[in-house]
């Protein structure tokens, strides 16, 4: 078999920004998120308002990355600068369609940990924290996850709750007070695409070229649920390779 | 109100808006006069060991860099910081052995750079304490009540997560619908300070691009520095009044630093230096290291224009405002093949 001409980075901003439709407002982390992002705008959703939660409020395609989500290319021909409290009370209020997030754990329920690995007083590493996930995750309609999977990432129980899915499963977002209606939609890791079922339980929707379902399976520490139908990614166009590797020129997130 | 779920997170900064009210009352200045001062005087006078320090900007953009290397070069200690977004400000005071303490909302990072290796040193080790976690809304947010002279703001976050068992805000029953919803409580920092485009000698401030949380931070600070990239007359304040973002009243000294941001992201006037960010982040792999990029870059220079001719000088400064406008070559240093 022939060597693909992408690699698994390049696959998951792909597979993330085909969800993404036209018209609607995305806000999104740095790295693979910001990348997903640009690519939809660039490709077939010209309309996709992208949104930083430090203010720049719809931006076009900055002459490189982003390496913040608040330094000046989040700004780049933009249609307002406006503040934090500005932007979060407008995911508040119900203008936040997706959320873009990367993780450093996630659960079957779709909760991710971006603050500790091992215990909470006394870290083996130290994250950075929420950030602005937490309230992303919280408030916007649908919250898409891109990370690798691996039995490090994808575990039983997180070592720290940083961001909420489902929490405990179904009915308990909206017991906690959280908005109704919101939550994890979409994971994509270097195998494949998952959703999350009325169980609010990880479920493989789309497996990517060359991955089996041993790889799913395997690479996660809690059980994957198949969807009935499984779906196989298409292979990123020569097109949508073209103008991911614009974006990025100096490969800061694409040499991974 | 029913209390549904208490944060174990120390509350900092807080304290009853009653109580501030009358401090403001007491301490700040109501009438326009000049607060023009130096940059060691004005730090001096309101940065002391133990206090609560908020930094304006984003972390490494639009952050007052000069200021930072002076708490450094004055070796203020103990400092409580608000990580919200904190990146190069807070990673340069923790190496700097300044900060004791730190509430997270984004700290020990530098974004897409990586991890700060001298934070993650210092707070794996128990060096700096952590005393609560926040997200960015929730942190911005208990400026926001502050700025308002309330206790607390309500909002639809943290509830679920060890983000709020860690935090200090409360769950509580709303008495209007009847579900729970998350009480964020005020932080008024003891000094905040903030780098802006340009100001008055009264502190008449205009900050181009995003505001960040620089509204509510300039309000709920009990003590604000400003550094400037340039003075200005107040004549040109009044010619356009509604670019004022912060008023006279909140400021207590004004201070004049251009490229007071280096080495970091000054929006529509410079760029990150990352030749010089790629530098601090090899050298604070190592407590040597770190000593080292002090001692040249902080302890043996005079000012901070001392420091900028260090860095590169003129020609350096017009690389980045270059950049800034997307007209010269980006480079990242830092990117390990």
């Amino acid at each position: 078999m022939a060597r693909p001409n992408f690699t698994q980075t390049e696959m998951m901003i792909v597979a993330a920004s085909r969800l993404l439709e036209d018209g609607k407002t995305v806000f999104t982390g740095t790295g693979m998120p910001i990348l997903a992002a640009l690519l939809a705008q660039n490709t077939h959703a010209p309309k996709l308002a992208i949104i930083y939660e430090a203010g720049g409020m719809c931006p076009r395609k900055p002459p490189t990355i982003p390496l913040s989500v608040g330094d000046s290319m989040t700004t780049h021909k933009a249609i307002m600068s406006a503040s934090m409290d500005y932007i979060m009370a407008f995911i508040q209020a119900g203008y936040g369609e997706y959320a873009l997030l990367g993780a450093a754990q996630i659960d079957m329920y779709g909760n991710i940990n971006t603050t500790v690995i091992g215990p909470y007083s006394k870290p083996k590493v130290r994250l950075p924290g929420s950030g602005g996930a937490n309230d992303f995750g919280s408030l916007c309609w649908r919250t898409i996850i891109i990370m690798r999977q691996d039995k490090q990432r994808f575990v039983e129980k997180l070592d720290f709750i940083t961001t909420p899915g489902y929490l405990l499963g179904p009915g308990a977002r909206e017991k906690a007070g959280l908005p109704r209606n919101t939550g994890p939609w979409r994971v994509i890791t270097q195998f494949g695409i998952y959703g999350f079922g009325d169980d609010r339980e990880m479920t493989l929707l789309s497996i990517h070229p060359n991955v089996n379902v041993r790889d799913i399976q395997e690479n996660s520490c809690f059980p994957i649920k198949i969807a009935d139908k499984v779906e196989t990614t298409p292979e990123p166009t020569d097109k949508e390779l073209r103008i991911l590797r614009s974006l990025d020129p100096y490969l800061i997130v694409l040499r991974k | 109100m029913e209390i549904l779920g208490e944060g174990q997170g120390e509350l900092l900064a807080w304290i009853d808006p009653e109580k501030h009210r009358h401090w403001v009352r007491m301490n700040k200045c109501l009438s326009m006069k000049d607060k023009v001062m130096n940059l060691d005087e004005a730090i001096s006078k309101f940065v002391h060991d133990g206090d609560y320090l908020a930094m304006g900007g984003f972390g490494h953009v639009r952050v007052s860099m000069a200021a930072i290397y002076e708490i450094i070069r004055q070796r203020k200690r103990d400092l409580v910081f608000a990580g919200k977004t904190a990146v190069h400000d807070l990673d340069c005071l923790i190496a700097a052995g300044c900060v004791s303490k730190v509430e997270v909302a984004y700290s020990f990072g530098h974004e897409l750079r990586g991890l700060s290796p001298a934070s993650r040193r210092a707070v794996e080790t128990g060096q700096v304490k952590v005393a609560a976690e926040w997200s960015n809304a929730a942190f911005q947010w208990r400026f926001k009540a502050a700025a308002s002279g309330l206790p607390w703001v309500p909002a639809y976050i943290l509830m679920g997560t060890d983000t709020f068992k860690y935090s200090s805000a409360k769950i509580v029953r709303d008495p209007f619908t009847s579900r729970p919803i998350c009480l964020i409580p005020a932080c008024f920092p003891d000094v905040a300070i903030i780098h802006v485009h340009r100001c008055d000698r009264y502190g008449n401030c205009q900050i181009d691009g995003i505001l960040v949380e620089d509204l509510e931070l300039a309000r709920a600070a009990k003590r604000l520095i400003i550094t400037t990239e340039e003075i200005i007359p107040n004549k040109r304040i009044r010619e356009e009044p509604w670019r004022t973002c912060i008023p006279y009243f909140y400021v207590d000294a004004v201070v004049e630093v251009p490229y007071g941001s280096h080495p970091c992201n000054m929006p529509g006037c410079y760029y990150f230096d990352e030749e010089h960010i790629a530098e601090y982040l090899l050298l604070t792999r190592t407590t040597e290291g770190t000593k080292k990029y002090f001692d040249k870059y902080v302890y043996n220079v005079k000012n901070f224009d001392e420091y900028l001719e260090l860095v590169g000088g003129a020609k350096k400064l017009n690389y980045l405002r270059k950049l800034e406008k997307g007209k010269a070559r980006f480079t990242y240093p830092w990117i390990q093949s």
